[in-house]
């Protein structure tokens, strides 16, 4: 029997209509748009003025704070200005302009396609060179990952597990990448189990995806660490607590990291940038983002380079479906909706999802029957129902009580809800709440 | 709430086999009472829309009627079901809001307002429709007068699986409540662990007495299959509005609610305490819900910690 976590959860339909799409480099566009906060943490600072040149995989902007990411120019060309463009939150981000002339790389980048199997460098080595890459988590959170391989005093780790789950319906960025660079993504999984000092490393997917449990598990024969574990498909596994539970069976306490269980957790993407950076030289300027909708007429997985705007991804996929009432940046349940496509692609941006108008309204908001449905697909063992008053009513304190800070805002509640109430809305409410006291106190 | 309409059916079918075209009458004026004091109150009175339409007062209406003898007479069905959405539902904000379960509410009031009606049990039809005791009447005085003086009067076990007996409308057949439960766990509309729970729990409390005296008591099948139990464990018990909302709390909820109508029945007043062991845990809810939470992720660490 495969695994799986153990408590809530949801089967929404997996909806997976671009799996077949090979990944198709998208052409380089006239202008990227490259924001300077593209991680959790400092906005990086940037090195270049109006008018410089700068080829692809040059840095032009640097780490600002402990955490905080490197950020390279996806492309070659002039820098045009450096201004404010909208994050898909709507929030206005500092970020460098550049108009493209021509497709030169910085020297040092390796950009053919040969295997690099060996390992030189050491594990301090490793880390410095994934800071200098900038990269960060590609499952979503865009946590830089150096960062993660900084163990603190007194923990050790002794598992890798890596996240190739792609719980979320639409998406199969991930799968593609394991189906098509499996090989540089097992050397990208060796370089982060020897920069995080352990033996062993987990692949967790999810049992959609057959035709990659059976590549990686034939390829990762040659790996003595490396395991696939093949899991039951159940939204969200692809959570790290989630994960860990279902591939170690260890769960990370309430508030504390991944590492307090002897794990860190990285994607499949995260994997396959390491090894573009260690092995290759190449530094985070381009990713796997899965375009795609019901309606659209060539749903696609695409190569792109960081800083290229919705709308050619869109365009390239066959154009905006007439009936589309809402982009989606991300998936369907953690993804949002975005207010305008000339937004760039950022180091996060996993897909494009165009959602008809029939699927893009919300339900009207009718009494809760007091079902319990929330209660039990919460896989955290959350109240949501409960939140949801507390936070309606400013009762911080009790929300805060019975454990708000715990959710990861995977939407189970929202989705599980027969009277469509916005529960995970008021939930994010309470938790911005609560964060915003700690801080208060914190600073007292 | 349509679906648990549809789930009452099988019981809906064999109240009017047992008791007759009189069952249809009683049905009929639950939920039309039930409809229309809901919609009164929502046009005239609150000034809102009218959401008669979610189904959920002809679930009340048809369990309500379910809940009563078939000679009652109408107006009293009518005044039922008017207490069961009027005081019972809607005097607490409507769906949602309500702490009992309105179809208890209106079976409660009935029973202190029309006692005698509300008593005048009778057999199926096969037996001419008489009058006759329940099987939880019959043995009501057990204890004194010995469970083998009584024998030949109480009904076969396959009788009272297929509702062969006298009582409520709808209580009496194991089996079509059975039928109807059985869909709605399998549609996932109710938790198995509540009327698992609350039989089991019935069925150990009364199994006690009955080890040590089997001459004084009746065995626990006779008590899952006799008086509401069944109806109760199955589509009252499980109302979503009044019961728990995390799994343990529910499973607490169902034992209380099965101990509480083995004590009743054994040492009650009444031969029958389904619906009032309801009613007291429905009032038990908040409690519960605020004392037994949902088990969270990482527990184990969480106590370590603690």
């Amino acid at each position: 029997m495969s695994k799986t976590f153990p408590m809530g959860g949801i089967h929404p339909p997996d909806t997976k209509i671009s799996a077949a799409a090979p990944i198709t480099p998208l052409a380089i566009p006239a202008e990227v748009v490259i924001p300077l906060g593209q991680h959790i943490g400092a906005p990086a600072e940037a090195i270049v003025k109006a008018g410089d040149k700068v080829k692809a995989g040059q840095l032009i902007a640097e780490t600002a704070g402990f955490i905080s990411a490197n950020i390279h120019s996806s492309v070659s060309g002039t820098v045009k200005k450096i201004d404010d463009v909208a994050d898909p939150c709507g929030y206005s981000k500092k970020a460098v302009y550049i108009t493209v002339e021509g497709d030169e790389w910085a020297e040092g980048i390796d950009r053919s396609s040969t295997l690099k199997k060996e390992i030189t460098l050491d594990r301090e080595a490793i880390v410095e060179k994934i800071k200098a890459g900038g990269i960060v988590g590609m499952g979503g959170a865009s946590f830089p990952t150096n960062v993660k391989y900084m163990i603190p005093e007194g923990k050790t780790a002794d598992t890798l597990v890596i996240n190739g789950v792609e719980c979320e319906p639409y998406l199969t960025a991930d799968h593609r990448l394991m189906l098509e660079y499996a090989d540089e993504m097992l050397v990208g999984v060796e370089i982060l189990r020897v920069a995080l000092g352990v033996e062993k490393a987990v692949i967790g997917i999810e049992e959609n995806k057959p035709d990659a449990i059976k590549l990686l598990t034939e390829k990762s024969a040659e790996y003595a660490g490396i395991t696939v574990e093949s899991l039951h498909m159940q939204y969200p596994q692809g959570a790290e607590k989630q994960l860990i539970k279902a591939c170690t069976g260890r769960e990370v306490p309430s508030g504390k990291l991944p590492i307090e269980v002897g794990c860190a957790v990285n994607n499949v993407g995260t994997a396959y940038a390491v090894y573009q950076m260690v092995q290759k030289n190449q530094p985070l300027v381009e990713r796997v983002v899965t375009v795609t909708g019901k309606q659209v007429s060539k749903p696609s997985n695409f190569l792109v380079r960081i800083g290229t705007s919705y709308a050619a991804c869109i365009e390239a996929a066959g154009g905006l479906p007439e009936d589309t009432g809402k982009v989606i940046s991300g998936g369907p349940m953690m993804g949002m909706a975005v207010a305008d496509l000339s937004i760039p692609v950022a180091k996060g941006t996993s897909g494009i999802l165009m959602l008809p108008k029939a699927e893009s309204v919300r339900p009207e908001v009718e009494h809760c029957i007091r079902c319990g449905a929330c209660v039990s697909v919460c896989p955290m063992g959350l109240e949501p129902y409960l939140l949801e008053k507390f936070a309606r009513a400013d009762k911080w304190d009790q929300a805060e009580q019975r454990a708000a800070t715990d959710c990861m805002e995977c939407g189970c509640c929202s989705y599980a809800c027969p009277s469509g109430r916005p529960l995970l809305d008021y939930i994010r409410i309470a938790k911005g709440e609560i964060n915003n006291r700690r801080r208060a106190r914190a600073s007292q | 709430m349509w679906a648990v309409s549809i789930a009452l059916i099988p019981a809906f079918v064999a109240s009017v086999t047992f008791f007759g075209p009189r069952a249809l009458a009683v049905l009929a004026v639950g939920v039309l009472s039930c409809v229309l004091t809901e919609a009164f109150i929502q046009a005239f009175m609150l000034k809102k829309p009218v959401s008669v339409s979610d189904g959920s007062a002809v679930v009340t209406g048809l369990l309500l009627a379910f809940n009563i003898p078939v000679s009652i007479p109408l107006w009293m069905v009518a005044v039922g079901g008017f207490v069961a959405i009027g005081i019972g539902k809607m005097a607490f904000g409507g769906i949602g809001n309500n702490p009992f379960n309105p179809a208890l509410v209106g079976r409660a009031f009935m029973t202190t307002s029309f006692a005698a009606p509300m008593t005048n049990w009778r057999l199926p039809l096969v037996f001419d429709g008489s009058t006759g005791a329940t099987p939880l009447g019959i043995i009501e005085n057990a204890a004194s007068t010995g469970m083998s003086a009584i024998q030949s009067e109480l009904p076969g076990y396959f009788d009272m699986f297929i509702g062969n007996i006298g009582g409520s409308l709808g209580e009496t057949s194991a089996l079509a409540i059975l039928l109807g439960g059985i869909f709605l766990i399998a549609r996932g509309l109710i938790d198995w662990r509540t009327p698992v729970f609350f039989l089991g729990s019935l069925a150990a409390f009364t199994g006690i007495f009955w080890g040590i005296a089997p001459e004084s008591y009746a065995d626990p099948l006779f008590h899952v299959l006799a008086g509401g139990a069944m109806l109760g464990a199955w589509f009252m018990a499980t109302d979503m509005t009044t019961s728990p909302m995390s799994r343990n709390g529910r499973i607490v909820f169902a034992v209380g609610a099965g101990l509480l109508t083995g004590v009743i029945r054994l040492f009650g007043a009444f031969p029958g305490g389904v619906s009032y062991a309801i009613l007291i845990m429905n009032a038990l809810v908040p409690a519960i819900d605020s004392h037994i939470r949902p088990k969270r992720f990482a527990q184990g660490a969480l106590h370590e910690k603690a």
